[in-house]
């Protein structure tokens, strides 16, 4: 009993190296679905590729077709006895197999672009985390503060809220045009994008947080003669900085989820102009290589922004075990 | 079982006596001129408190005691100036008391240490507050953490306390503004037992050895009768003084005289005042019905209620 390990307790951790395993688990999994289906014919491959023409006339090598086609057309050249074509089972184009995409992912850092005014790909990327990064911080220049003042006086509560609440429910994208048009067609509308996405939300959620803040600390710094502003400034925002920490670490992964959409908007640019080019040139590894480039990006800022935390708000450790 | 003779609890010794004598010679430090409060709720207005009156003398330790409902803590609220009452006064050193101040230090049944602060901040921040310099403020704190025992955790967070080292910290947090009076709240009520009796000695300790009046707030009789000169008892719905009752048991207190004849008479006495003998028995009856299992006969209980 005592060294077993307690698969389906409820609501109990698990120990940590059962913890750590479930977790490559989580990478490793999609990763052995994905593996699969491109490596075992028999599982999906829905077309073939011709790997030799032999008497039909518009199969060319390299070509994929359907394998219902493909049998027909050998059938028929068999019948007729000429020579029949010869092909392997293959997955659809837009679904390049891992090491396809590793390769893609390690190539497109190293192979220069095939136009002068195009950029390399780390300059798109940079380009992409400049329109985040601008985006976020003037959100956050006046949400978070906009946030605070709602949650702590009712007066801003009342004055901004209903109107928030309702505008947050317009898409951001639907801006697209408006922002275009007012900032222009380069970075502009972009950040704009990024804000109008981010903003609303912002503000609601750390009005929330700052309400969410124990009222008897309120009290008892009133006790001990705290006024006014001292209440604001020493009490209210110290006691919701680790939680206003954790809530813009939250808001900073919705702004990403924004970024393609904003950087379709006036010039193509960035990350997504390169998945954009890419597709249309059918290089999906490249655009699977991309797509996940950005996940690894969210993911690597989020658990940097987790670690950090830990530092700066020591007395709030015993929260988290 | 013999009936064991209790004196009465309006019964004083000699020495008793005198103390009492003094204490009221001494000024009035809180007084509470017909105060009342009235909340609105859903269903109408509510009267919480209800025309209490009562002084505080320097030095004094009052209790406020009283079945649940019956508006300790709004009372006590309304003293600190965390709420505002619907009539009557609230005098400290015979000026009106309208918002909370410094001049009233409490001391909350929760938690109320800020969680950002290590002990020493917690401490300080009153001082801070009220524009003190920081090395000033600093030396001053210091001194009240090392007269409730806690020198070596100057520099911890309050996450690494326990219940009854944290309501410590609170009430060096509270006396570091040198307040007329200090509030208290239940503070001990989510400690346990044994806790609970050490931080009773210890503040009794503290206050012998400084200038302050206290007003404390509990629902435990035993603690109210160890720590108080006097127990205002509290009837509820609504909130009304019952009685103001002045404990006949000689100071220096210690635990041994929970078992004397004038805390017991003293106890015997709020006993009556807080569980009246007279209509509990139906509600007791009738639990005891509840919990009979579906399906059984209950006719007995509820015929002999009848």
């Amino acid at each position: 009993m005592s060294n077993t390990v307690q698969w389906f307790a409820v609501r109990r951790a698990l120990p940590q190296r059962q913890a750590t395993v479930l977790t490559v688990f989580s990478f490793l999994l999609p990763l052995l679905v994905w593996a699969l289906v491109s490596y075992v014919p028999f599982l999906w491959h829905p077309k073939v590729e011709v790997t030799q023409p032999g008497s039909v006339t518009w199969f060319k090598e390299g070509m994929l077709v359907e394998r219902p086609v493909f049998a027909e057309q050998r059938q028929l050249a068999l019948e007729s006895e000429a020579e029949p074509p010869e092909g392997k089972r293959a997955n659809p184009v837009y679904l390049p197999a891992p090491h396809e995409v590793a390769v893609a992912f390690y190539t497109a850092f190293t192979t220069e672009p095939k136009r002068k005014s195009e950029k390399w790909l780390h300059e798109s990327l940079w380009h992409s985390i400049t329109i985040i990064f601008w985006g976020f911080v003037l959100s956050s220049l006046v949400g978070v503060p906009l946030g605070i003042l709602c949650g702590t006086y009712a007066l801003f509560s009342r004055l901004n809220e209903p109107f928030i609440e309702f505008f947050r429910y317009l898409p951001a994208p639907a801006f697209g045009a408006l922002a275009v048009a007012v900032l222009g067609i380069h970075d502009g509308p972009k950040i704009a994008i990024i804000f109008i996405g981010t903003f609303f939300q912002q503000v609601l959620i750390v009005a929330n947080t700052t309400r969410k803040l124990d009222v008897s600390l309120v009290e008892a710094a009133l006790t001990l003669g705290a006024k006014r502003l001292q209440l604001l400034y020493r009490v209210v925002i110290p006691g919701i900085l680790p939680d206003l920490y954790r809530d813009q670490r939250i808001l900073l992964g919705w702004a990403w989820t924004y970024l393609i959409v904003a950087e379709l908007i006036g010039t193509s640019s960035g990350i997504t102009w390169f998945i954009t080019q890419q597709a249309r040139y059918k290089n999906f590894d490249n655009v699977f290589a991309a797509i996940i480039m950005i996940g690894i990006i969210g993911l690597v800022c989020d658990l940097l922004l987790a670690k950090l935390g830990k530092r700066l708000f020591p007395w709030e450790q015993h929260k988290e075990q | 079982m013999a009936q064991i003779e209790l004196p009465s609890y309006l019964e004083q010794s000699e020495a008793v006596r005198a103390r009492f004598d003094r204490l009221k010679s001494r000024e009035v430090i809180l007084e509470v001129d017909q105060l009342g409060k009235v909340f609105d709720s859903p269903q109408g207005p509510v009267m919480a408190l209800r025309d209490i009156s009562f002084k505080t003398h320097r030095r004094e330790f009052v209790c406020v005691i009283g079945p649940s409902g019956c508006g300790k803590s709004t009372l006590i609220r309304t003293l600190a100036g965390l709420e505002s009452p619907s009539s009557g006064r609230v005098l400290l050193d015979g000026r009106e008391v309208t918002e909370p101040g410094p001049d009233r230090g409490m001391v909350f049944q929760g938690y109320t240490l800020f969680p950002w602060l290590t002990v020493k901040r917690n401490v300080m921040f009153g001082l801070q507050m009220s524009g003190h310099a920081q090395s000033v403020a600093e030396g001053e704190a210091m001194d009240w953490i090392e007269l409730v025992g806690l020198g070596r955790f100057a520099e911890s967070y309050p996450h690494q306390l326990s219940g009854g080292m944290k309501q410590r910290v609170a009430i060096a947090r509270a006396l570091a503004n040198q307040p007329r009076i200090l509030l208290m709240d239940e503070p001990f009520g989510a400690l346990d037992a044994q806790t609970r009796g050490k931080m009773q000695a210890n503040l009794l300790e503290i206050w012998r050895n400084i200038d302050i009046t206290i007003l404390f707030i509990t629902h435990d009789l035993d603690e109210a009768i160890y720590l108080a000169d006097r127990i205002l008892v509290l009837k509820a719905n609504p909130g009304e003084v019952n009685e103001l009752i002045e404990v006949p048991v000689p100071r220096p207190r210690s635990a041994e005289q929970f078992i004397g004849p004038e805390f017991l008479a003293t106890k015997k006495r709020l006993e009556e005042l807080i569980h009246p003998p007279s209509d509990d028995d139906d509600s007791d009856a009738l639990n005891m019905v509840r919990m009979t299992r579906v399906g059984d006969s209950v006719e007995n209980g509820l015929e002999e209620i009848e």
